[in-house]
Formats: C-alpha cells, sequence, structure tokens
C-alpha cells in the first residue's frame, strides 16, 4: 500500500521544479547583486585603476644551481646581468627619451629605435628588451638619471657564467632558449617562451635540479611604471647544486696537451666508474652561448672542419686500431686457440690465401710469444689468433667487453660504435663475410669502431680485475642550503668473459708495453709510476695495409689516428685514461704521452692529498 | 486519443532565446579576438560560426527522432562516453598541463563535454523508474553514485578540475530534484565531511596545491589570483553604459586571460557596462527558466527528469562562469554556454537545448 501512496505523480514532479525555480531565481538575484557591486559601488575605483593598468606581474627568476668539481672547486656560477628595457605606454615621447638615453649610456638610438618597432606586438604595459647585459657603467648612468627616463626600466638577471673558460665545454654543455617543440612537452609544463633550458651536457641532464622554480610578484606601479607597492610576492626556489666527478685539474691538463690537435682524452676511476676527466679538442667557449650566440660564432662553430661542437669522448667513433689486441687476446685465450707458451714467427707479413698482410714492423718480429706479442704490438700474432677465433666469436668477446653499445653515460648523443658480424655485413651491405676481414677486425681495423669513453671503461675493467662499471659524472646533488638531493653510488654493469688467468696474462702484457725494453710506449715512462698500457695506430682511409704509402709525407687529414689506453699504478690501479689524437699518426709518440701526464698529474695530486690528510 | 504531430509544437520560443544569445556570444567573441589581437582573429570568429552551424544541425537531429529513444539507448550512450573518455587518457593531446582532447582527424573533440549529456540520460533513465515521493534510500543511491564516480574520476585525471565539479553538480541537483530521504541525506553529509580529511591524507602535495588554488585564487597571487584581479577590474570598470563595444581596455590590452573563453563575459561588461551585462543575465535566465517550464509541462518522468538535467548543465555553467569572473566562485576551465568560444561547448550547448525542444515538443504525444 505504502508503494501506491508514494508513487510519483506527475503532479508532485511540478511541484519540484516549481522549487527548483525559486533556487534558480536566487541564484540570479545573487549574480545580479554582486554585479552591481561591482559596476555602480565600486565602478569608479576600478575604472580607475583599469585606466592605468597598475596592478602588474614581475618575474622573479631564481639562480640556477651551480656545478663543482669533485675537489669542491667552483666551476659554473651566475652573475648578474642588467638588462636595459623600456615600457612604451609610460615613456611617453619614447623618442625623446631613447635619445636621453642613448646620452647617458651611449647605446645607439636607431638600435634601440628598431628594438621597439620589432616587439610591437607584445602588450603596451610588458617592457621590451632594448639591450641585454649593459655593465655597471651603464646602470650607474641610469640609476642617476632615473627621473629623467620614464618607463625605463633596468631588470636584473641571472647569467650563467662558466668559470674556466674553454674548459670541459662539451662535458658541461651550455643553456639556450626553449623552442617551440620544448615548450610543448609534458616535462617543460612550468617554462615560459624565452626561458633558457639546458641545450647540451650536464647543463641538459641535470635540468629539472638545475632550474629552480621561479617566483613572482605582485605590484601596483604609477603613470610613469615605478612600483608604488608590493601587493604579494610568491619566492622563488634556486636551483640544485651540482657535485661533479671530475677533476677539474686534470681536465684543464688533458685539455692543455690536446692544444692545437684534434682529439679526445676520457679518465675514470677504475674502481668506481666516477668520470675525472672528459675532454674533447678543439673546444669552444660556453660563455659565448650566454645571452644569445651571434649567428657568425654559430657559423663558425659548425662549419669548423674539427668539429669543435662535437663532444668526441663519447660522440666521436674512431677504429680502435692495437688497443682493440686486448679484445683479440682475451678471445684467443679463453676460446683456447692459443695459451701463453704459444708461439708464433713473425717475418713482417702474413700471408693469406693470395693477399699479404703486412706488420708494422717492416723486418718482423721473430719468434713472439703472448706477452712479447702484447708488448711490441706484433700485427702478424694477433692475425692468427684472429684468424683462429673467427670473426663472429670476435665480436662476441668485444661486446661482452662493452664495445658496440653505449658505455652508458648520462649525457645525451653518446655513440654506440660497431662491432661487425658476418650476419651485420650480409645486412648491411647484402655481401658475405670475406675470411681476410677477420685479419683486419683481430688488429681493430676494418669495420671496427670504439669511442674514446669506452676504451677506458674497458681498460678500467681490466685494471681492477675485470669488473664493468658504468661511467658515473655526477656525485652528488644538494640544495643551496646543502642538504642532500641525490647521493649518485657506483654501479656495476658487468664482467669482462674473462678468468682470473687470462686476465693476469692481458696485464702482464700492457705492463712491458711500458716496462718492457721493446714494449711500443717505453718512451711514456715515468719515474716511481707503474703504468700499464697499449698504443693503437688506426688507418682512416682505404686500410691500404700492403702498400708501400707508410713511408711517404701523407696529406694531414689521411693520416692515421693514434691511441693509448692506460691504467695505473699497474697493481693498484686508480685511474685509467683512453686518449685519441686525431691524425696524430703513432700511438707511442702522440698519444701515450698525453696519457702519461694526465696519470701523472692525477696520481701526484692524490698522493699530495694523501699526505696532506696523514 | 489525440493524434498531434510534434512539428506543430515546435518551441519556436526556445529557438529565439538560443539565437539571441549566440548572436551576443558572438558580437562579444569578436570583440574578444579582435581587440588587441596578437593571433590571428579571423580564424576565431570564423570557426565559431562554423561552430555554431554544425551545433545547429545537431540540435535538429536531437529533435528529429523521440527523446524516448535516449531511454533505451541510455545504457550504450554511457557506455560510449565511458569509452572516449578512457581514449582522452592514452590518446589525448597534452595541451597546458592537461589531456583534455581527443584528436579526430583534422578536429578536436573534448569528450568531457559529451560525457554530461551521457550522465544525465542515463541518471534520468534510473531515477524516472525508482523515485518515490518519500526519497531515494542509501541503497538506491548506490547504483547512480557509481554512474557518476567513473567519468568524475575519469575527468579529474585528465585533470579537469571544472567539469568534474559540474558532473557532480549536475547530478547532484538532478538528484536533489527527484528527493533523497531525509535520514539517507543525513547520512550522507555526515559521511562526507567525515572522508574529506581522509582523502586529503591520501593526496599528493601538488594536488593539494591545485585543489587550495581553486577553493583560492589568492593563494596563487602569480595565476589566477591574478587573474581574477583584472577580470574584476575589467567588470567594474565597464560601469553602467561600458565603454562602447570594441573599446574595452582591459581587453584590448590583454590583460584578460583566455578572454575568448573563460572570460568573455568580463569582456563583454566591460564594454556594454552594467546595462548589456544585465541584458545577457535576463536572456539567460529566461533560457533557463524556460527550460524547467518545458520540465514543468512535461507528464513522463524520464522527460521531466532529462529536462531538469539539461537544464541544471545550463544552469550550473552560467552560474560558475559569470560567478567565477566576478569573483565569487573557484576559478575553473568551465565555459559559458553559447557564449564563449569552443566547438565543444556550442555543440553540447545546442544539443542540451535540441533535448529540451524534444520533450517539449513531444510532450502530448502518447505512445
Amino acid at each position: 500500500m505504502s508503494d501506491y501512496l508514494n508513487t510519483t505523480t506527475t503532479d508532485w514532479y511540478k511541484q519540484r521544479v516549481i522549487g527548483v525555480l525559486v533556487c534558480v531565481l536566487t541564484a540570479f538575484a545573487v549574480l545580479t547583486i554582486r554585479l552591481f557591486y561591482l559596476q555602480i559601488i565600486e565602478g569608479e575605483e576600478l575604472r580607475r585603476l583599469s585606466e592605468s593598468n597598475s596592478i602588474r606581474l614581475q618575474d622573479i627568476d631564481p639562480p640556477r644551481g651551480l656545478i663543482f668539481d669533485r675537489t669542491n672547486t667552483l666551476i659554473v656560477d651566475n652573475r648578474p646581468s642588467f638588462d636595459l628595457g623600456i615600457i612604451v605606454k609610460d615613456a611617453k615621447p619614447v623618442e625623446e627619451t631613447i635619445e636621453k638615453l642613448s646620452q647617458y649610456t651611449g647605446i645607439p638610438a636607431a638600435a634601440m629605435m628598431d628594438k621597439i618597432k620589432t616587439s610591437n606586438k607584445l602588450p603596451a604595459f610588458k617592457p621590451i628588451l632594448l639591450k641585454s647585459d649593459i655593465g655597471r657603467n651603464a646602470l650607474a648612468a641610469i640609476e642617476t638619471h632615473k627621473f629623467d627616463l620614464p618607463g625605463v626600466v633596468v631588470n636584473i638577471q641571472p647569467l650563467r657564467h662558466y668559470i674556466f673558460k674553454q674548459s670541459a665545454s662539451h662535458l658541461l654543455g651550455y643553456l639556450g632558449e626553449i623552442n617551440p617543440t620544448e615548450l610543448a612537452r609534458e616535462a617543460f609544463v612550468d617554462y615560459k617562451a624565452g626561458d633558457l633550458i639546458g641545450k647540451f651536457g650536464v647543463e641538459k641532464t641535470y635540468e629539472p635540479f638545475l632550474r629552480g622554480r621561479r617566483g613572482g610578484r605582485q605590484v601596483e606601479v604609477n603613470a610613469t611604471g615605478q612600483v608604488v607597492r608590493v601587493l604579494k610576492t610568491v619566492e622563488g626556489h634556486p636551483g640544485k647544486n651540482l657535485y661533479l666527478t671530475i677533476d677539474h685539474r686534470i681536465q684543464q691538463k688533458a685539455e692543455e696537451l690536446l692544444e692545437g690537435q684534434a682529439g679526445a682524452v676520457a679518465a675514470i676511476d677504475p674502481n668506481s666508474g666516477a668520470v675525472l676527466a672528459l675532454a674533447s679538442s678543439p673546444s669552444f667557449d660556453q660563455n659565448i652561448f650566454v645571452g644569445g650566440l651571434a649567428r657568425d660564432d654559430w657559423n663558425m662553430l659548425l662549419t669548423n672542419p674539427y668539429h669543435p661542437m662535437e663532444n668526441k669522448s663519447i660522440q666521436g667513433e674512431y677504429p680502435p686500431g692495437s688497443t682493440y689486441k686486448i679484445v683479440t687476446a682475451i678471445a684467443g685465450l679463453e676460446e683456447g686457440v692459443l695459451d701463453e707458451t704459444t708461439t708464433v714467427h713473425c717475418p713482417g707479413q702474413y700471408r693469406f690465401g693470395d693477399r699479404i698482410f703486412r706488420c708494422w714492423k717492416k723486418g718482423g718480429h721473430g719468434k713472439v710469444d703472448l706477452i712479447q706479442a702484447i708488448e711490441q704490438s706484433c700485427d702478424v700474432y694477433f692475425y692468427q689468433a684472429g684468424q683462429n677465433v673467427g670473426v663472429d666469436r670476435l665480436a662476441w668477446y668485444a661486446k661482452a667487453c662493452g664495445l658496440g653499445s653505449p658505455a652508458g653515460i648520462n649525457l645525451s648523443h653518446e655513440a654506440k660504435g660497431l662491432i661487425p658480424t658476418a650476419a651485420w655485413k650480409k645486412r648491411r651491405f647484402g655481401i658475405d663475410w670475406q675470411r681476410g676481414e677477420t685479419l683486419s677486425i683481430a688488429i681493430g681495423q676494418g669495420y671496427n669502431l670504439t669511442t674514446p669513453l669506452q676504451m677506458a671503461v674497458l681498460t678500467g675493467a681490466v685494471a681492477n680485475g675485470g669488473r664493468r662499471y658504468k661511467p658515473i659524472i655526477m656525485n652528488k646533488i644538494q640544495t643551496a642550503d646543502g642538504e642532500m638531493v641525490v647521493e649518485n653510488k657506483s654501479e656495476m654493469i658487468g664482467q669482462l668473459p674473462v678468468s682470473a688467468k687470462t686476465l693476469d696474462l692481458v696485464r702482464i702484457g700492457l705492463r712491458q708495453v711500458v716496462a718492457g725494453e721493446k714494449g711500443t710506449a717505453r718512451g711514456s715512462r715515468v719515474e716511481g709510476i707503474d703504468i700499464s698500457g697499449k698504443t693503437g695506430t688506426s688507418q682512416v682511409v682505404g686500410r691500404k695495409k700492403n702498400s708501400d704509402e707508410e713511408e711517404e709525407e701523407r696529406a694531414d687529414h689521411l693520416k692515421a689516428h693514434a691511441w693509448f689506453v692506460a691504467y695505473a699504478p699497474s697493481n693498484n690501479p686508480q685511474i685509467a685514461v683512453a686518449v685519441i689524437v686525431e691524425h696524430g699518426e703513432h700511438g707511442s709518440s702522440a698519444a701515450a704521452p698525453i696519457a702519461r701526464e694526465v696519470i701523472k698529474t692525477y696520481l701526484l695530486d692524490q698522493k699530495s692529498i694523501k699526505e696532506q690528510v696523514g | 486519443m489525440f493524434d498531434r504531430r510534434p512539428e506543430q509544437y515546435f518551441d519556436w520560443g526556445l529557438l529565439a532565446v538560443t539565437l539571441l544569445v549566440a548572436t551576443i556570444g558572438f558580437l562579444t567573441l569578436y570583440s574578444a579576438v579582435s581587440a588587441g589581437a596578437t593571433t590571428p582573429a579571423k580564424a576565431f570568429y570564423i570557426k565559431q560560426l562554423i561552430w555554431y552551424l554544425v551545433g545547429l544541425v545537431c540540435m535538429v537531429i536531437t529533435i528529429l527522432f523521440n527523446y524516448k529513444m535516449m531511454d533505451r539507448h541510455a545504457n550504450v550512450i554511457y557506455v560510449v562516453c565511458i569509452v572516449l573518455l578512457i581514449c582522452v587518457l592514452f590518446f589525448g593531446k597534452y595541451v597546458g598541463g592537461s589531456r583534455r582532447w581527443l584528436a579526430l582527424g583534422p578536429i578536436s573533440l573534448q569528450p568531457s563535454e559529451m560525457v554530461k549529456v551521457g550522465v544525465i540520460i542515463i541518471l534520468a533513465r534510473y531515477y524516472a523508474k525508482s523515485a518515490s515521493t518519500s526519497g531515494l534510500t542509501i541503497r538506491e543511491l548506490c547504483k547512480p553514485v557509481i554512474m557518476i564516480m567513473i567519468p568524475f574520476a575519469l575527468i579529474v585525471k585528465q585533470p579537469d578540475l571544472g567539469t568534474a565539479m559540474l558532473i557532480v553538480l549536475i547530478a547532484g541537483s538532478m538528484t536533489m530534484f527527484v528527493k533523497i530521504q531525509r535520514r539517507s541525506l543525513i547520512y550522507i553529509m555526515i559521511s562526507g565531511l567525515i572522508s574529506v580529511p581522509l582523502v586529503w591524507s591520501f593526496l599528493k602535495g601538488y594536488q593539494k596545491q591545485r585543489i587550495l588554488t581553486f577553493l583560492n585564487p589568492d593563494s596563487d597571487p602569480l595565476g589566477t589570483g591574478y587573474h581574477i584581479i583584472q577580470s574584476k577590474i575589467a567588470i567594474g570598470s565597464g560601469m553602467l553604459t561600458g565603454k562602447g563595444y570594441l573599446k574595452g581596455t582591459q581587453n584590448a590590452l590583454s590583460f584578460l586571460p583566455e578572454q575568448h573563453t573563460d572570460f568573455i563575459f568580463s569582456v563583454l561588461a566591460e564594454e556594454w557596462g552594467f546595462i548589456g551585462a544585465i541584458a545577457l543575465l535576463v536572456l539567460l535566465m529566461i533560457l533557463v527558466a524556460w527550460g524547467l517550464n518545458v520540465a514543468h509541462s512535461c507528464r513522463d518522468p524520464f522527460g521531466t527528469i532529462l529536462s531538469v538535467g539539461v537544464t541544471a548543465t545550463i544552469f550550473w555553467q552560467v552560474f560558475v562562469n559569470i560567478g567565477m569572473t566576478m569573483g565569487l566562485m573557484p576559478v575553473v576551465g568551465v565555459p559559458l554556454p553559447l557564449v564563449s568560444y569552443g566547438g565543444s561547448s556550442v555543440i553540447t550547448s545546442m544539443i542540451c537545448i535540441g533535448i529540451l525542444m524534444n520533450v517539449s515538443m513531444r510532450r502530448f504525444t502518447i505512445d
């Protein structure tokens, strides 16, 4: 029965609708009252505010995070830039004001008028930038004549400052104005047009930490655009400070040694993977990117034949040359095609089918065993080893040693190099692998490509007993107040595919390269430091190993690249280095001395630090 | 029985009010995009004109079939809406901090706009069957709450707090309209009060910040807080008679944010003053009252509740949007129906009015 009583009827609904109508009318009454209040009661005051456009917003840009090296030396900071601007609406008459401004500061009036003309799309109450970074003298002149210059504003902006000019430019990177594609991305939601963001290197990788949070002020201004009072302020937060693993002294030493040549140095701590130096030459001055790069400067950087913008230590791909014999030796020992007693007679050449493959030493090395072959870099010994291992097994070992894929450093554009296999060649060129090509591969020529950083990581792993570490460049990130945000730990990414015995043999060979009577790098011995290493020379064009060209004078750009990979001290390695000098011809003469000096600088520093602590 | 043809009862009055509001909207939009233009203004008003035409076509389509079809196909309509919302989360275009748009070839849709209609239809169907004069019990409310929460959660995720809030307001209005048992109402209020701090404790910092800004624009003096100040200055500076058409200075100097969408009322009030603003307000009030009149004269519960639902949609958008420009309401992206720029909004509003016309035309037909 109650169901019947409770059944809704048309009349019941009609009543409910009337109730709704009452609510709606009340709501409209509220809106009307509010409208009346704003337009009629407050109208005059609000009209006044609208006429002077007096409530404005000003940005407070927070300073970007500082960058330190491993010794806590400041390497990147910010300096104030005084940016001259004008608010056209407040600066009537504009021409006269600009004339005066030009008189006081010496900035040509025509240039400033041009800026105003090209910026006429901006809302009239927003300052138009006349000239950035005007310097303290011009600032003082403007401050003195402030009341003579209506609408003229000076905005203080923090500017990026790279303290060691031209040093670690590739590693640190640079800033640039955010572009529309970046702006549209989810990661850049807090950014607005005109903001600077890291475009390259560490500045790019750690952008989210280095950038602080923007603040701002709501201000009321008077008729000439001067701030009368600050209504509300939201403080900005400065960016986080970055502590790199780089040692700026080694970095600078490496750069000094590369001066005038094209090449790269990668140095790491073999026990943690921490990158101690990552140098690439020629370099560029990042300070020219600050505040906008002139077109001429940019063109010069782009057209320079030595590619200063390329970070050769991670982007440069070179045939590893004889440094690759480390891999061939490992593969030969592990696959059992040779052992410490295996000897080969080197007559200076190696006949394979109807082809002759030469050893770098014309007269030959005579009878050599594995240790001697590494020490003297005998090509014939490794031709044979490579031939017996075969291209695909060799490639497996190379890849297990970390070659052919990026070393994994936290920087963009890292190259992965190339380790060829028979299948790869078929895929790439549609041609079957020629067995003779395996011989070139075995001594690091042919299709093989590696980056200096990959070679440094490999050398580090040989040095530390087989542990492959991911190269890291950041030690820690802290807030401006010193609070820890991120603490980086070393990360092992693999093991060399070797037994302890194999590694010992290779290490003895590498030690002989420097220490041995016939070692190819015996010229780079240092008193008191026991260095192990391997030289390398990689042919640039043609790979005409059989031609007699070598004796002739070659054009510079056809000269071979010089390699040296090394670690020291031999029994307790603290540093592993890979050096490449483009067209440096001989690893022993062009690259090894650089590695030696880098090692010396680091180990002596370490020693002095220890002594100080002790 | 009478056999009256629905065409005879076409609601010409409702059409007239609609076209009048749209005309005012278009004129204001023209001013909003051409004064102090930094963007190609022509593209805006031509596009909007196309949207009006598309909206009219949609309105006509909505009128053609009997609204009772909606009753029968409510579930399908609802599921399609939910699927579209899920698509937005996965394939939606990312614009200005949220994912709301679904690109279909050259045009972009905002499914959350269409979802409002879907929710209204399915609620109308449910309430028409379960309503009783003693009001809904808690048990009877479970189903509609789920129906509302699914689209609500999906829209919050985008995030589009404005539309999410609107859906709750519309659904809440419909529910209150069919009456809730007094005891149930008290329970709901108490559990609501308890759950607020609970939910709050689960939110992340930025989510809390977003809600705080939403409720109190002053806590964001550089963003919405500033916009509200500028909007109030624009409206107030219109005074009694306004600054004149195309002469709004706040508008021309781009002081107003989104002056062609969310803050279009500020442009109108600045240029036409109290007289112009009241005129639009009265027209919108007539539109809402007309909708309620349709609900009042309909003899079928589904039709009545449906009409109340679409009228609530128009009403809440008007109230929230205009309230926001005058600093009475939280700042959310709720467009002013038929006035603000935007295809999805215009089309949805036209469909809502089409539904009202449909019900109005067929109130005498008996099936």
